[in-house]
């Protein structure tokens, strides 16, 4: 198959649904001529031009607004938040209007938006162009959070997303822009709410989102060379989650990690956690669920600062093998 | 009890002006929705003091010309043949003047499953989408970003509507506003920023908020059409209202207009009111009170008789008693369907 990169898959994505329905537009910061900060919507601008690819003034409340207005109105809005980080400045509107417009007006309205912003560490961008702020959102009523790990995922759950008719906060990584991986030229779509068994394995059941994915993958190689057999599993959709492939592995494995990049306290892997010890998993359980996540500071600008303050594929390697050999 | 004579000074010039486009019947219905929007608004508050409906309510009584001028001015329709609402927390009256109903509006006070949100948003939260009513907001400015996604898709979609985003003078000190007013401005979006300008954000002062004598100055500032109206003449406003959405279907772009107006009442329920005076009150009842002026000025023009006018404070009353009536035989939502509405 054809290989793509994350952020060709999400520009391919993009593109081919403009392509048959006018109302879709994109919206944000640069994303015009410049292409995105990130590039993924280069190019856009030529073919569908300034009416349909908005490059805004830097107001980020505004942006939300506009997909809010647009999206109650008849038009499918794709925003972007140029770095996730700048979402704080969107948040009233995000939580107090998108969020609950449908169910304060008696599930009258819908609002059928997509607002995309890159987390994650890794580029050396410090504290404030760095942040995994997912879980905020994930608890928030009435808002769905997309996560994708690969170019495949990025493409069909982008698809999904755009024809939700609910506000969707879809979290792209920095780091993962560049990676590649196969993607089918036709449009797809990958339903939220789906969570994928990426990898099988009997040992240890590991829950990873977004670049953690990728990293518990190699990590999963390494320990198959030790005879350690990692069963991956990544929810994509954070909200609402899809949390039964997730007990079914863990009632085969008997052993949970749960490994994110945001910081541990008040992150998603609690919730992952939770359901895991309020289910039937419970009894399946060999040894204590085990969270590896971000520290509890803000990233670091130095290198090495910022490379230990979120899980590597070497942590990964050592909880996981640690997990695998303990027993209550 | 007749009410006084006193008409705002423009009243009679701007009559002859609009008597052509409005018409007497039109002035007389305006007349009965600002009777109804403070008898509703009465009702609210005495529904309230006897128990009978829980939660908070911000009345509109004293600002009827300002809701009744602008919606006058819209096109009050479904899809795409009508314009849009957005507006705020203190927005029984707007809802009221664009025309929804005052059974399924008093429902959703009393928190039924009949009211327009089926009781989940009450009285901050009151909206009618197939009538293009986006709602009303609790979150001061937090309507006005979500006019201009309004605003682009109107001009997307290739529409003749416009789209009126009502807020307060609190409103205008929100970082939100100036976004958005940039935003509308650049892109020349059909929208008309109505600042209802009641003199007190809550507590706070105009004078005290603001360090210019007008907010339809700011106007300038984003390079749009500003201009501050008697918020308590409802020809002034709808004057004023019917220009600017003129000039945004013509793809002029966007206009701020400030409504000069005054609440009676406290900020909400709780509010004791130690920021003004009795007098100050008294004094904008006796002599700038928006529905004695109205009625006024079509009983000096003969559009009504004293008696017609009286009459139609009566008829507003019957109004709300039927909407209380409606409202109390109306049930309470189903428990079972609590999650109900979250998602579409």
């Amino acid at each position: 198959m054809r290989e793509l990169s994350y952020a060709e898959a999400l520009r391919e994505g993009l593109r081919q649904m403009m392509e048959t329905d006018p109302s879709i537009f994109l919206i944000g910061e640069d994303i015009g001529v410049y292409g995105g900060a990130f590039g993924v919507t280069a190019g856009l601008i030529d073919q569908f031009g300034g009416q349909r690819v908005i490059d805004t003034p830097i107001s980020e409340a505004g942006i939300a607004g506009a997909c809010i207005g647009a999206a109650l109105t008849g038009m499918r809005p794709v925003g972007e938040i140029q770095f996730m980080d700048f979402v704080t400045l969107s948040m009233e509107q995000l939580v107090l209007q998108a969020a609950k417009v449908r169910f304060m007006f008696g599930g009258k309205a819908k609002v059928p938006m997509v607002l995309r912003m890159p987390g994650g560490s890794g580029t050396g961008a410090a504290a404030q162009h760095s942040e995994s702020l997912e879980n905020w959102f994930v608890h928030v009523p009435g808002l769905k959070v997309v996560m994708p790990a690969t170019p495949y995922d990025a493409k069909g759950l982008l698809i999904s997303a755009i024809y939700d008719d609910n506000p969707v906060i879809f979290v792209e990584h920095k780091l993962l822009y560049k990676t590649k991986g196969d993607v089918p030229e036709k449009p797809y779509r990958i339903p939220l709410s789906q969570t994928h068994v990426v990898r099988q394995g009997q040992h240890v059941t590991v829950i990873a989102t977004s670049i953690m994915v990728t990293r518990a993958l190699a990590a999963a190689d390494a320990l198959a060379k030790e005879g350690i057999e990692l069963e991956i599993i990544d929810p994509r959709t954070l909200k609402p989650l899809d949390d039964a492939p997730i007990i079914e592995s863990v009632k085969k494995t008997g052993r949970a990690l749960i490994v994110h990049e945001a910081v541990e306290i008040g992150g998603f892997g609690g919730e992952i956690a939770a359901r895991i010890a309020g289910s039937e998993a419970f009894d399946y359980l060999e040894a204590p669920i085990r969270r590896l996540a971000g520290l509890d500071i803000p990233i670091p600008y130095n290198r090495e600062l910022e490379r230990n303050t979120v899980p590597q594929i070497e942590n990964i390697i050592h909880e996981a093998r640690k997990l695998a050999q303990t027993a209550y | 009890m007749t009410m006084k004579d006193v008409l705002s000074p423009t009243a009679l010039s701007l009559y002859h002006e609009l008597l052509e486009t409005l018409g007497p019947e039109a002035l007389k219905k305006m007349l009965l929705t600002m009777h109804t929007i403070r008898a509703f608004e009465e009702r609210a508050e005495q529904l309230y003091a006897e128990g009978r409906v829980h939660g908070t309510m911000h009345l509109s009584i004293g600002q009827e010309a300002t809701a009744v001028g602008a919606s006058s001015a819209m096109i009050r329709s479904s899809g795409d043949a009508g314009d849009y609402l957005l507006n705020h927390h203190r927005g029984h009256g707007h809802c009221l003047a664009w025309g929804s109903s005052v059974d399924k509006m008093m429902a959703e006070f009393m928190g039924k499953e009949t009211g327009y949100c089926r009781g989940r948003g009450g009285s901050m939260h009151i909206a009618d989408v197939d009538s293009n009513n986006l709602g009303a907001n609790g979150i001061v400015a937090g309507g006005v970003p979500i006019a201009v996604g309004v605003g682009l898709s109107i001009k997307m979609r290739g529409t003749s509507q416009v789209c009126l985003v009502i807020f307060g003078d609190g409103a205008a000190n929100e970082g939100a506003f100036h976004e958005a007013l940039n935003m509308a401005s650049i892109w020349k979006l059909p929208i008309i920023f109505l600042c209802e300008n009641n003199q007190y954000a809550m507590s706070m002062p105009y004078p005290k908020a603001f360090n210019i004598e007008k907010i339809s100055q700011r106007a300038a500032g984003y390079g749009i059409h500003g201009e501050t109206v008697d918020g308590n003449d409802v020809l002034a406003v709808y004057k004023a209202v019917s220009e600017a959405a003129q000039r945004a279907r013509n793809g002029e772009g966007p206009s701020l207009i400030e409504s000069i107006t005054y609440r009676y009442k406290g900020h909400s329920k709780s509010d004791k009111q130690a920021y003004r005076t009795r007098e100050e009150v008294q004094d904008w009842r006796d002599n700038r009170d928006p529905i004695m002026r109205f009625n006024a000025l079509l009983v000096r023009t003969g559009v009504i008789t004293e008696a017609e006018g009286e009459g139609m404070r009566e008829q507003a009353v019957e109004i709300i008693d039927r909407a209380v009536a409606f409202s109390e035989a109306s049930p309470d939502p189903d428990l079972k369907m609590i999650m109900d509405g979250v998602y579409a």
